[in-house]
């Protein structure tokens, strides 16, 4: 391969390659605003200017491919003196806006003002002035003075999105983005523009204001808004979910995800309608009980059933090891193989993009976890006939709302003789149920999902229940977690008392006689690996924050819709 | 090196014999009480007669209050990430005035403030000074925690310790 040399320093480059990309293969940043690996190259910001030997000037590293034998310099004294040059013109009109702006702490502008300017201004006139506060979508807002018109989110509208929304307007110190005439930015992807503009001029509105940066905490997860699984980071603050951005991982969603992962995947994890106890009705009405009483109620009201009278609705919602030990739990414990999930297929909601037709982020996994009807069995269509015929008489549902799935059968539904549902909210389920047993959220578990290719995901906690604590159990903290005490208000978040549905199942199936026994979703997953051909060879280890492919030959052949 | 022998120390026993009837020594002691007794006073009858600091003292953080109501702070959270006991919670949110930002809460847990005035020092608006106020008692840990009731004061009432800072800071 071509060499370049760096500082001094030898590199290898792929032909075609420009300075910045070679550098950056390396592991050296050469400073840039306007420049992204997924963009087209602008070449408007000036701050990658390097010095190549033999080149009368300065020239852009972004732009300018590397050659052989190329001597290129990015920290001489030419090239210093160019960056602070070029953060002096940018500070020029640019305004004292950190302490309002939500993109502090974050800020590229803050940080190359430390690394690559002296921080002094010669600027004493009167700073220009251009419209702030400007909601350019529903889901955008724009502030003029803060951009540095380095055109990222234009060409991510154009290029990405594929729906050319914003553009340039004027000319010089007075140049500003809006949106075409009659035009709202509101592509489904709009927000991946606030993560990519280096400065404070795209903010979100949902997210707008509500913390700084440095007090939340960030968690790597996974988006169950469909079956892509984009790669997600949760920041948190008291045990709140505050805002979800997108995680590089280049073979599931680049650097990107859609807005209705971003905004509707976490609000109900705070919400009023959130169960805090295992439930149990009397008389019509739900009474809080304790786990135990729960789970003696649920065994004895299990037993009273044949295993042709029962019926388990896995989940496509729920990790990978939920519903291993779900389907353990139907096919050893109850004996029972009518056992299926609720697909929950939308195609109008698909796109060549990211977003897939299929709105449950771990199909796949179900599936290979286990959640299949046995031969005589009866699947979802099946299970729902027969409650109607009265053949089943107990259901026991995990994760999901089959009344919100199949409204036509709520009648049926409610004629059974016994509903156990496992949920995380109230819903038109919950409403019927006999019993209820609250389960913890993808964000207060560990376990995997399958996204629609085939690649296992992990997931970590990111808000803590009850049983669980932020230190003891290797959560990430924040400096407020860290230093917090139960009499700060600001530390005493409230806590959920909900467990992972494995964790549920585990103690339903020790009452119940049976030896099945796991402490932690990890070891479920060594199980897995033991007994399912699919995950041969993976662990927690090996999936890691990027995520491991299934083997191909299953992942292929298992259809989901 | 040659250690050096420790002095031998006078003890209560060596007392001289002027010293071992103490007669002298408590008229000496009187004396001084005595003369003490005309010079001028430089103790307060507190409670009744207040302390009056000036503008270089640090009692409590307070934030100010602009003549038409409004807090000056923008809730850009500095003097909270900047104290050392963690004793400052902002909670910001849109207003549509000008400024855009402000603290729909904002509370001082008086109980971890340790009035080192580094929150008046850091904010970038002058809107958290340290008063004149030293007097906090309460009862309770709740109590402790001062919300935007008490700590919004008039800037009229500030003028000192604004005045001194401008001079100074
Ligand atoms: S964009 Fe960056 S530098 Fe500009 S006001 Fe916001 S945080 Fe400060
Ligand atoms: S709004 Fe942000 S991304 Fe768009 S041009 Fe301005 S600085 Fe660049
Ligand atoms: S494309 Fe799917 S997985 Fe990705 S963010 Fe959107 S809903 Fe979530
Ligand atoms: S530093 Fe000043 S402006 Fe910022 S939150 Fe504190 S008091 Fe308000």
């Amino acid at each position: 391969m071509p060499n370049i040399n760096l500082d001094g320093k030898t590199i290898e480059f792929k032909q075609g390659q420009t300075i910045i990309e070679a550098a950056r293969d390396h592991g050296i940043e050469i400073p840039h605003f306007c420049w992204h690996p997924k963009l087209s190259v602008s070449g408007n910001c000036r701050i990658c200017l390097v010095e190549v030997e033999k080149m009368p000037k300065l020239v852009i590293a972004c732009s300018t491919l590397a050659s052989e034998g190329m001597i290129v310099h990015t920290k001489n004294e030419k090239v210093v003196a160019a960056q602070n040059a070029v953060m002096e013109f940018l500070l020029i009109n640019h305004p004292l806006d950190c302490p309002i702006c939500d993109e502090a702490g974050e800020c590229k502008l803050q940080d190359y003002a430390y690394k690559y300017s002296v921080g002094e201004s010669r600027f004493v006139e009167e700073k220009v002035h251009k419209d702030k506060r400007v909601a350019l979508g529903p889901r955008v807002m724009f502030d003029g003075e803060r951009c540095i018109s380095c055109s990222r989110c234009i060409r991510f509208c154009d290029e990405i999105a594929k729906d050319p929304e914003l553009t340039f307007v004027k000319r010089g110190d007075r140049v500003t983005i809006v949106t075409y005439p009659g035009e709202e930015m509101d592509n489904p992807y709009s927000m991946n523009t606030i993560d990519i503009c280096p400065v404070g001029a795209l903010t979100s509105r949902d997210f707008r204001f509500k913390a700084r940066v440095w007090d939340m905490s960030s968690t790597n997860s996974i988006c169950i808004g469909c079956s892509r699984g984009c790669n997600t980071e949760i920041w948190v603050r008291n045990n709140e979910i505050l805002r979800l951005v997108p995680r590089h991982n280049e073979d599931v969603n680049s650097y990107w995800m859609c807005d209705h992962g971003r905004l509707n995947t976490f609000k109900n994890v705070n919400a009023d309608s959130r169960i805090n106890s295992p439930q149990i009705r009397k008389d019509g009405q739900l009474i809080e009980k304790s786990w135990d009483e729960a789970v003696n109620e649920a065994v004895s009201k299990l037993k009273l059933f044949t295993k042709e009278q029962i019926a388990v609705i896995g989940s496509a919602y729920a990790t990978c090891e939920d519903n291993y030990i779900i389907a353990k739990f139907a096919k050893t414990v109850l004996g029972t193989g009518n056992l299926d999930y609720i697909r929950h297929i939308d195609p109008s909601f698909a796109d060549d993009i990211l977003r897939t037709e299929d709105l449950t982020p771990n199909s796949l996994g179900a599936e290979l976890a286990g959640i299949q009807p046995s031969k005589s069995g009866l699947d979802i269509q099946g299970i729902l006939n027969a409650i109607k015929e009265k053949k089943i008489k107990a259901l026991y549902l995990v994760e999901d709302d089959i009344l919100e799935a199949f409204p036509e059968f709520e009648n049926a539904i409610a004629g059974l003789e016994l509903l156990i549902v496992h949920s995380t909210n109230h819903n038109r389920s919950t409403a019927l149920a006999d019993l209820i047993f609250p389960a913890a959220t993808y964000v207060e578990k560990n376990g995997t999902f399958v996204n629609v290719s085939g690649v296992v995901q992990r997931i970590h906690p990111a808000i803590s229940v009850v049983e669980q604590d932020r230190a003891l159990d290797g959560m990430s903290m924040s400096r407020l977690d860290k230093f917090g005490t139960k009499w700060d208000r600001w530390a005493a978040g409230k806590k959920i008392n909900a467990l992972p549905t494995w964790k549920i199942l585990t103690s339903v199936a020790k009452a119940m006689g049976s030896k099945i026994k796991f402490n932690m979703a990890e070891e479920i997953f060594a199980e897995m690996a033991n007994s399912i051909d699919a995950f041969k060879n993976l662990d927690y280890d090996v999936i890691g924050e990027l995520g491991a492919k299934v083997k191909s030959e299953i992942s292929n052949n298992v259809k989901v819709s | 090196m040659e250690m050096e022998t420790p002095t031998k120390r006078r003890r209560i026993k060596d007392l001289n014999f002027w010293e071992k009837i103490y007669v002298p020594e408590i008229i000496k002691g009187l004396a001084l009480t005595f003369r003490t007794m005309f010079k001028p006073k430089f103790t307060m009858e507190y409670p009744e007669v207040k302390f009056e600091p000036t503008g270089s003292y640090r009692g409590r953080p307070v934030l100010v209050q602009e003549e038409n109501g409004v807090e000056r702070c923008v809730a850009c959270g500095l003097c909270s990430r900047v104290c050392p006991a963690l004793a400052i919670e902002v909670q910001a949110a849109e207003t549509e005035l000008e400024k855009e930002r402000y603290p729909v809460k904002f509370e001082i847990n008086m109980l971890r403030c340790i009035f080192c005035g580094f929150c008046e020092e850091v904010c970038p608006e002058e809107a958290i000074v340290m008063s004149k106020d030293y007097e906090m008692a309460f009862t309770n840990r709740e109590d402790a925690i001062y919300g935007k009731d008490k700590l919004l004061i008039p800037v009229g009432k500030l003028q000192d310790r604004i005045g001194f800072l401008r001079q100074y800071k």
